[in-house]
Order: C-alpha cells, then structure tokens, then sequence
C-alpha cells in the first residue's frame, strides 16, 4: 500500500498526463472529484454474518421462454463459459425478441407524458432509438382493467375518433438521452420549459411506469389494415418490430431500423454488414429483432463488410426460387387444392396491407387444405407456401460498407435489376471501430485518419447510383423531415428494382451531445449539406424529372452545421487557418453540389428512340 | 492638421480604431484596418467561460460511450497538438504585432480571478501593447448587490494592473447606479482608461414558438447619445484616459465623442456594415470638418463639451428631462 499522499499525488500525475491536453477546466474538475472523495470517506462496518434481507432481481424474469432463462440468462450472467455446446441451436439460428427480457435500467431519468400538452404528433416515439416510448390508439373499453395512474386521453384526430390515444414509456428500457424530450414540439403555455414529456427520475417512477408499460404492451395493436394514411404519425401506431438494443443512448441509426420494421417488419428480410448496426443488431446474448403477436417478424443475418450486399441479394435470389417453386406446385396440385384458390393465391394484389392481409389468410387456407392431400408435391408446397406472401428484402448496413469495402458488391447488386432495397445508414464514419474516415467522411471533418481534417469531399453515392437511370435513390434525415423518411422508404420498398436509400445518422462519433441529434440533421439538410431527394425512374414514364428535390435552397451557412460538431471543430483547434480555409472549400463544394441538384431536378428523359438517320443530322421525314 | 491623442498612455496618430469584435480575427481584415488607417488594434475578447465551456464539452464528446462497447476504445481522434487553452488566441496576438505596426490592445473577459490574472499575464507576455478588461455582468441574483459587485470589480481591477506593465483599461457596461464613483475608484486603483460602454445582446420573444432569441444587431448614431453624456460627466475628472465605443458612425460621431472628452473612439458596426476601409472615409471626413471650421488641432476642442466646460451643464445633468417632457407634445 502506498502513504496516502504520495498515491493521491500519483492519482493526480495520471490525471495530468491523461488529460493534460485537454485543458486547465477538466484537469481541475478531475481534481476536485479526488479531493471531494477524499473529503467524504467514511468506514463501512462488516458484519460478521450478512444481514440484509434485500436480494437482487433475477437476471430474466419469471415469464421469460425456456431458452432464453436456459440459455441467454447465463451469458447475461457472465457465465456462459459454463455452458454446454449442446446448449446453443444447432443451426446457428437464434430466437428473436430476447432484448426485452434484459432489464438494463440504465436511464437515471425517463421521459413522463402531460396528455393535456401533448398534441399527439407521435415525433417522440418516431426518434426513439430504443423503442422506449411508444403511442397507441384503442378502444375506451381496453381502460377498464387499467393499473391506477395510467394515463390515457381522447384521440383528437379524424381517423381514430372515439378512440383512447396512449403515450407509454417503457421504463427499463430507455436509455434516458432525452432526444425524445428535446424535439417534442408541444410546450405547456403557463410555463414553457415544461413539454408534453418531461424528464423525471427514474427510480421514483420505475414501479409504476413498469405496471403501466406491462399494461400497455398488453393493449391490442391496431389492425394495420385501418392506418391508412402512413405518414409520421400513423408510422408510429404499427408495433416496432426493432427494440431495446444496445446501440448508443441517443444513436441516430436505429430510428431508421426500427421504422423498417413497423413498415415491413412481419415479412421483412435483413441482411445486415457488419458495423455498429450489425453489433446491435445481434448483440449476444440477446436480440433487438422482435415478434409480433402472431409469431412474425423479420428474419436477420449478418455477413461480413466486403459482401454483404451479395450477401442480401442471396436472399431475394433464394425468396424468388422458393416462391416460383410454390407457383410450380400450386399449378401441379391446382384442381385438388381448388382452382378458385391457385388463381387468387397466384395473381393476388399485395401492393397494400389490406391485399397482405388477405394473401395470409389465402396460404392460412393454402395450408389447412395440403393438409388433407395425401402426395409428396403437397408435403413440398407446406414447406415454401410462406414464400407465396410478398418479402420485403433490405440490405442494411453503414458508410463504411456502402461506400467503402462493400461497394464493389453494393455496386454489382444494383447494377442487376432485382428488386432489393438498400439502407445505408451514414455516419459518415466508421463507427463500430471507433470513428475512422471512410468516403463518406464530409471535406473538414477530423476523423482517424483524417486527424487535421479531410480534405477531400464526400463521395456521392446517390448520385452514382442515378447513373444507372434504374435505380431508386433517395437521400433523407428524419430529423429534418420526418414525411420524407416515411416516403422514401416506402416508395423504395414498392419499386420492383434496386432501391437505395441513404440515410443521415448522427452519431456519438461527430462529437456533441446526441439529444441535440434532430437538430444538426436540420441545419445538415437547412446548409445544404445533407440534400433531401428522392429519385424514381418510374416518373420518366410520366415524362417527369425523375430527380424530385425535397428541400429548398440552402438557409444558413454550412459553418452554422459544422461549428457545433467536435468533429469539425477539432480541426479549429488544432490549427484555425486550416479550419478557415477547409470551411470555405466546404462551403464551395456544398454549393456546387446543390447547383448540380438543382439543375438534374429539371432533367426529364426522353422515352423514346430518336428517329433513325436524326444522328447523322437528316431531317427526319415528315409524317 | 495634428489629430495626435494619448490614450492609455500610447502615443496615437488619431483616436479612430477598430472596437473590440472578431475584425481582429482574421490577418487579412487586421491589414486592411492598418491600411485604412487605424491608429490601434482591438482583438476581441477571451472568455474565460467559453474557454472552460469548450474544454468541457470536448471532453465529453470525446469520452461519450468509450466506455461501451468492446469494438472501441474511443471514437474521436485526440490530436496531440490540440490546443483548447488560450494559445490561439495568445498566437493571433503574436501574428498581429507582426502583421501591424500599430498598437495592439488585447481583450480579456474573466469569470475568477485567478483566470483575470492568469490570462491577462499570458497576453503581456505575447506582446499586447495594452489590455482592454471587458466587464460584462448582468447581475441577476437578487442576494448580492451593487455594492459587493462593484467592490469585487474594483479589487480584480487592482489585481490586475499590478501584475502587468501595460497600460489596462476598463471596458464597462452603463448599468451602474453610479458610473461616477465606479470611475472614480476604478481610476484609484489605478487604470488608464475606461472605455464607454458595452453593448449587450437584448433578447427577444419569439410569441409563437415561445422561445427566446438572441439576434446581433448592430448600432445607429441614436446609441451615442449615452456614451456623449457620461464622457462629459467624467471628463476632466478621472486621470484615466477615456474611450467611447458604442453608436459612432460618421465623422461628426467623432467630433461629438471628442467635444465630449473622448481620448479614443472605436468603431464596431460601422466597419461590420461598410468594412474596413470606412475607418478611412470617417478620418477623411473629419479632417475636412476640422479645416472647414479652422480647428488645427483635437486637443483644441477635446473636452469643450463636457460638464465642466459646456455652457449651460444642466443640459447634460437629469433636471432637463422634465424640460424635455414638458415641451414634448404629440405629433397627432
Ligand atoms: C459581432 C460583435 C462582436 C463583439 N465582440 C466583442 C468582444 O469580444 N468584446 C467586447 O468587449 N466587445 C465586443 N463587441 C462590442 C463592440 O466592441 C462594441 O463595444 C459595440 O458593438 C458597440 O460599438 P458599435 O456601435 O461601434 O458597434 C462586439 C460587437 C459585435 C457587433
Ligand atoms: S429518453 Fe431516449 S431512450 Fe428514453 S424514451 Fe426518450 S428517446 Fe427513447
Ligand atoms: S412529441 Fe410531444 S406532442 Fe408529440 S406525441 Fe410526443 S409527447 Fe406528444
Ligand atoms: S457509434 Fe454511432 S452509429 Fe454506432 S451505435 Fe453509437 S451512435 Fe449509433
């Protein structure tokens, strides 16, 4: 043991060193958190024998399914060395929807819902990256069997009206980072400061926040069929398929995830490269991907940086063999199954979740009728009559695999005309390693690797991929206009061809504090540096521009976005010139890529061949 | 024509410079002042509170989450030769002596004393030619009052002019029950100039979003008016040399400052509006009003306006705004 000074003293050299740099404020407040220690100590009597009666929770609850209490609650433990091999499935696969059962309490304050503040706009529940507050509309009767203090109120809106409308957060489960909080648009009119949600201390609202959310979790889901109008806030009624995972409190990747999954989620197909959405993809022991109440929910893979979009375009080959073997062998057992039945089953109208709905019930009477056939085909067509349902298949994954590592596959697979649907989600570093520069990395931003600041601007990968004149493209930041996100993605997911969809993510790595997430992603779009567009080749058939701009011409400086980003103003502070000059070739680069926009935005493209002998400049015969 | 002025003890051309504001940030604009004649250089401030603000959220964006994930120890770089203390601003004043050959005067705004002290040290040490201290308080706890606050002032005032050689001056704001006797006690413990006054950012009210907004707004000539009548009231009385900043946009600003007693005057928003080369068209201009109204020298009527000399002082002094309300009548 070392004399008390001189280890104190040594404490206080570690703090120098390790933060010397980082100015004469931090080295004093770590100082004084050693001091106030010290000055605090007091002696902790030990018993000889335990005395507490308090025991800790159990690691997974009661009600937890078999494998997860067998398998997943001893890895939670830390002791899942002791584990059999014998344990783990033996094909790899893992049950889904476990993260619920990994109570992680982590928030020291949740948000608290004012239904007479509130105006029902859903925004919260939209940028939660964990899932952990969500709205639901239902009917008045459901309050009956309600705990005492959950909360509830009149939905106000045309579509739902005589309904109950419920704001719950999901107390164990948020990550306390406030996003949710800081974007709520509704502001108590006696005292501003309060909003329609507000933070409180956790433990003091846990208990009966629990009940509630158990509550909650237990009211039905709307019949998705009824949302019609899928905007932000009908978004926000379907049940997130996407839940409680481990990425950062406040990531900006996961909106965009778990949205996926309320749009699609219950035939949704994900294939996943690594990076940080890979990690909280499927973060063992437990998984985000959930399960709806009939059992469904998306199906995910990861596969590795350099081939995952391959990877995933294996999905769409594998969905569309075992979909035209359905087909075969529906047209081989036909008059047995009933040819009424074949017909609808094969040229069924799945464009909208009425049309999805009845295709379930259609292979529902698929399968009680195979059934009752007694032929090797019909044991065949059980197995792949699933596949007759329409998939929804995404490759997802960050800048590091789309514009990096993985382009060279990414580019393959939209150079075939498959209908995938790409997701990219741009931090514009490569996160999960730990913030190095990839091509998507802005011209000023310090990253590793870019230390005083890259100098080169970012790779334009929609416009790249525009090139093909085939591809769905479209650029969108929730944050900025969350109808955007909701749109694009859906007009990407009905485009029977490759779709790519690059989304904004703000994230740990540009520096700031990420309840102020939705806020950069307004003045990225309101700079002009993060341009909002959707390109869809199906306009040219209209005689439109394909290229449909989704935000006006720039606001503000593209300094306004970057000075409240350590990543940027790193650069300032290690050599101002530098970040002068980088400011303004950023800001010549941002306005030259908006007028290139701009101008491809009246593009229209012509559909049909010129005349024959019109290039070697004849006069085209007159008609 | 001799427009020659002493302010804070340096020996200047003639009293017009550029005011405290980020002109002084950049080298080029710094040159283009010299080029239009500026007699000084005025950086503009250091805050001491954004200068912790700043190490403190760095910090923490770079250890957000370091500790999370397996995968990565960090996700930011940490340069080594980062530099979140004073050093740039230390080294702009380093470049500025060079790039000038004019007086260059620092600005330093503190919020302890060790960092008044501490930062005011490193500015001599850089080359300041003086020190402007830019007090800006805006006293909202009811428990102290106005006397501890200025108490407080005074002594970090004396603590600094006796830990440098340069001349110090005192940047203040009008918000005093008596500017009189705080420039008086200033002047005591030994300051070489006072510059009239600050100007704060006025907030205001966003009735739809319910938000408070903060917008720069620059001065008209009607913001001199405050700035002439202190000048006159302390003209003459104070050793300190005097300073106005605050409303000049135009020659005849200038003669009024003088007339008031002004050693210096200092131009902000006018050279934001017009650019630096203003300075210049404002210096033309006075020199052609002295000659058209045979004044050789600023020294001649530096002062004439002030209390003790002005003609008839009750106009500077309160009892003339009865006389003002009382032959104000309505326009409609
Ligand atoms: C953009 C801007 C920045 C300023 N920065 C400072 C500063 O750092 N320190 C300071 O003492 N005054 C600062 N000021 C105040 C000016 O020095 C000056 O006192 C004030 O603008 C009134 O003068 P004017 O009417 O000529 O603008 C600033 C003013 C402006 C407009
Ligand atoms: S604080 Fe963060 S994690 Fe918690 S509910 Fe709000 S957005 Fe979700
Ligand atoms: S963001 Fe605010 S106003 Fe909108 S639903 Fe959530 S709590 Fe209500
Ligand atoms: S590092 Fe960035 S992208 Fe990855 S989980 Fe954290 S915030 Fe999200």
């Amino acid at each position: 043991m070392l004399p008390r000074e001189e280890a104190i003293a040594k404490i206080k050299d570690a703090i120098e060193k390790t933060y010397g740099k980082r100015g004469k404020m931090v080295i004093e407040q770590n100082f004084a958190a050693v001091d106030a220690a010290l000055a605090h100590l007091h002696e902790v009597a030990v018993p000889a024998a335990a005395t507490s009666t308090r025991h800790r929770p159990p690691i997974v609850s009661e009600d937890a399914p078999e494998f997860v209490k067998r398998v997943s609650a001893v890895m939670l433990a830390n002791k899942g060395d002791l584990l059999p091999v014998s344990a783990f499935p033996v094909d790899g696969t893992w049950p889904t929807a476990t993260t619920q059962w990994e109570k992680r309490n982590i928030a020291l304050e949740i948000p608290l819902w004012d239904p007479k503040v509130c105006i029902q706009c859903n925004q919260c529940a939209f940028v939660c990256p964990h899932a952990a507050i969500r709205a639901k509309v239902y009917d008045a009767g459901q309050l009956e069997a309600a705990p005492e203090g959950f909360l509830a109120t009149d939905y106000k809106a045309g579509e739902f009206k005589g309904m109950k409308y419920t704001l719950q957060v999901a107390p164990e489960d948020c990550t306390g980072c406030n996003l949710c909080v800081t974007i709520c648009p509704a502001k108590d009119r006696t005292n501003p400061r309060r909003k329609a949600i507000n933070m409180a201390p956790q433990h003091e609202h846990r208990e009966r926040e629990r009940q509630n959310y158990a509550f909650f979790l237990d009211l039905p889901e709307i019949d998705r069929t009824l949302v019609t109008r899928l905007d932000t806030k009908g978004s926000q009624f379907l049940q997130p398929l996407f839940e409680y995972s481990g990425a950062c409190a406040g990531c900006g990747e996961t909106p965009y995830i778990k949205l996926l999954t309320q749009l699609f989620g219950d035939r949704l197909l994900v294939s996943n490269a690594t990076g940080c959405s890979s990690i909280y993809g499927g973060n063992l022991p437990t998984t985000p991907y959930a399960r709806n109440r009939d059992g469904r929910g998306p199906a995910w893979s990861n596969s590795l940086f350099e081939d995952n979009a391959e990877f995933g375009f294996g999905f769409r080959l594998a969905v569309d063999a075992h979909a035209r073997l359905a087909g075969e062998l529906l047209g081989r057992l036909g008059g047995r199954i009933g040819d009424d039945l074949v017909t609808a089953l094969l040229h069924a109208d799945q464009g909208d979740e009425a049309g999805l709905a009845a295709q379930r019930e259609r292979v529902a009477a698929l399968k009680a009728r195979l059934a009752g056939i007694d032929d090797a085909d019909a044991r065949r067509l059980e197995l792949v009559a699933d596949y007759l349902v329409k998939k929804s298949v995404w490759l997802v994954g960050g800048d590091g695999w789309a514009y990096d590592i993985g382009f060279g596959g990414l580019d393959h697979v939209l150079a075939q005309h498959r209908d995938v649907n790409i997701l990219v989600l741009d931090t514009e570093v490569y996160s999960n390693t730990g913030g190095q520069a990839s091509k998507a990395t802005p011209l000023g931003a310090a990253a590793k690797f870019a230390m005083a600041g890259k100098e080169v601007g970012k790779k334009d990968l929609g416009l790249l991929a525009m090139s093909y004149g085939h591809v769905y493209v479209a650029r969108v930041a929730f944050g900025s206009k969350y109808n955007q996100t909701v749109e694009a993605i859906r007009e990407a997911e009905s485009y029977h061809g490759p779709s790519l969809v690059i989304a904004y993510s703000h994230c740990i790595a540009h520096g700031y504090d990420l309840q102020f997430g939705v806020d950069q992603q307004k003045l990225a779009v309101d700079s002009g540096i993060w341009p909002l567009y959707r390109f869809d080749p199906r306009r040219v058939a209209a005689g439109e521009p394909p290229l449909k701009l989704d935000a006006g011409p720039a606001k503000v400086p593209v300094i306004d976005y970057m000075k409240n980003e350590a990543r940027f103003r790193m650069v300032e502070k290690q050599n101002p010139q530098r970040f002068r000059h980088l400011m303004a070739e950023a800001q010549r680069d941002v306005t030259r890529r908006v007028a290139i926009y701009e101008q491809l935005s009246h593009l229209t493209v012509p559909t049909t061949a010129p005349e024959a002998g019109a290039a070697a400049g004849e006069k085209p015969a007159e008609k | 024509m001799d427009l020659r002025t002493t302010y804070l003890g340096l020996e200047l051309a003639h009293p017009l410079m550029p005011g405290a504001s980020p002109m002084a940030d950049d080298l080029d604009t710094v040159r283009r002042l010299e080029d239009a004649g500026a007699s000084a250089i005025v950086l503009h401030s250091l805050f001491e509170e954004q200068l912790a603000g700043e190490q403190l959220a760095t910090h923490a964006a770079l250890e957000a989450s370091t500790e999370s994930y397996a995968e990565s120890l960090s996700f930011l770089p940490s340069p080594s030769d980062f530099r979140l203390g004073p050093e740039e601003y230390l080294e702009q004043i380093r470049k500025i002596k060079q790039a000038v050959k004019v007086p260059v005067i620092a600005s330093l705004n503190g919020t302890s004393l060790g960092g008044w002290l501490a930062y005011a040290r490193m500015m001599e040490e850089a080359g300041a030619d003086a020190l402007e201290l830019n007090i800006y308080q805006l006293a909202t706890d009811p428990e102290e009052s106005g006397q501890m606050i200025e108490r407080r002032t005074v002594s970090m005032v004396r603590a600094v002019t006796s830990a440098v050689m340069i001349p110090v001056a005192v940047k203040l704001s009008p918000y005093y029950t008596s500017v009189s006797s705080l420039a008086t006690q200033l002047d005591d413990a030994g300051v070489d100039g006072l510059v009239l006054f600050n100007r704060f950012y006025q907030p205001d009210i966003d009735v739809e979003e319910l938000e408070v907004k903060t917008h720069l707004r620059l001065s008209d000539s009607s913001e001199l008016l405050l700035r002439l009548r202190w000048l006159a009231i302390l003209a003459g009385r104070v050793k300190a040399s005097l300073a106005v900043t605050g409303g000049v946009h135009s020659a005849i600003d200038v003669v009024k400052s003088v007339m008031s007693g002004a050693h210096a005057v200092q131009l902000v928003s006018a050279l934001l509006r017009h650019g630096p080369y203003y300075l210049k068209f404002i210096l033309d201009d006075l020199v052609r009003w002295l000659e058209e109204h045979e004044v050789d020298s600023l020294d001649e009527i530096r002062g004439n306006m002030s209390l003790e000399r002005c003609p008839d002082p009750r106009q500077l002094e309160r009892t003339n705004y009865m006389r003002v309300l009382g032959s104000w009548r309505p326009a409609w």
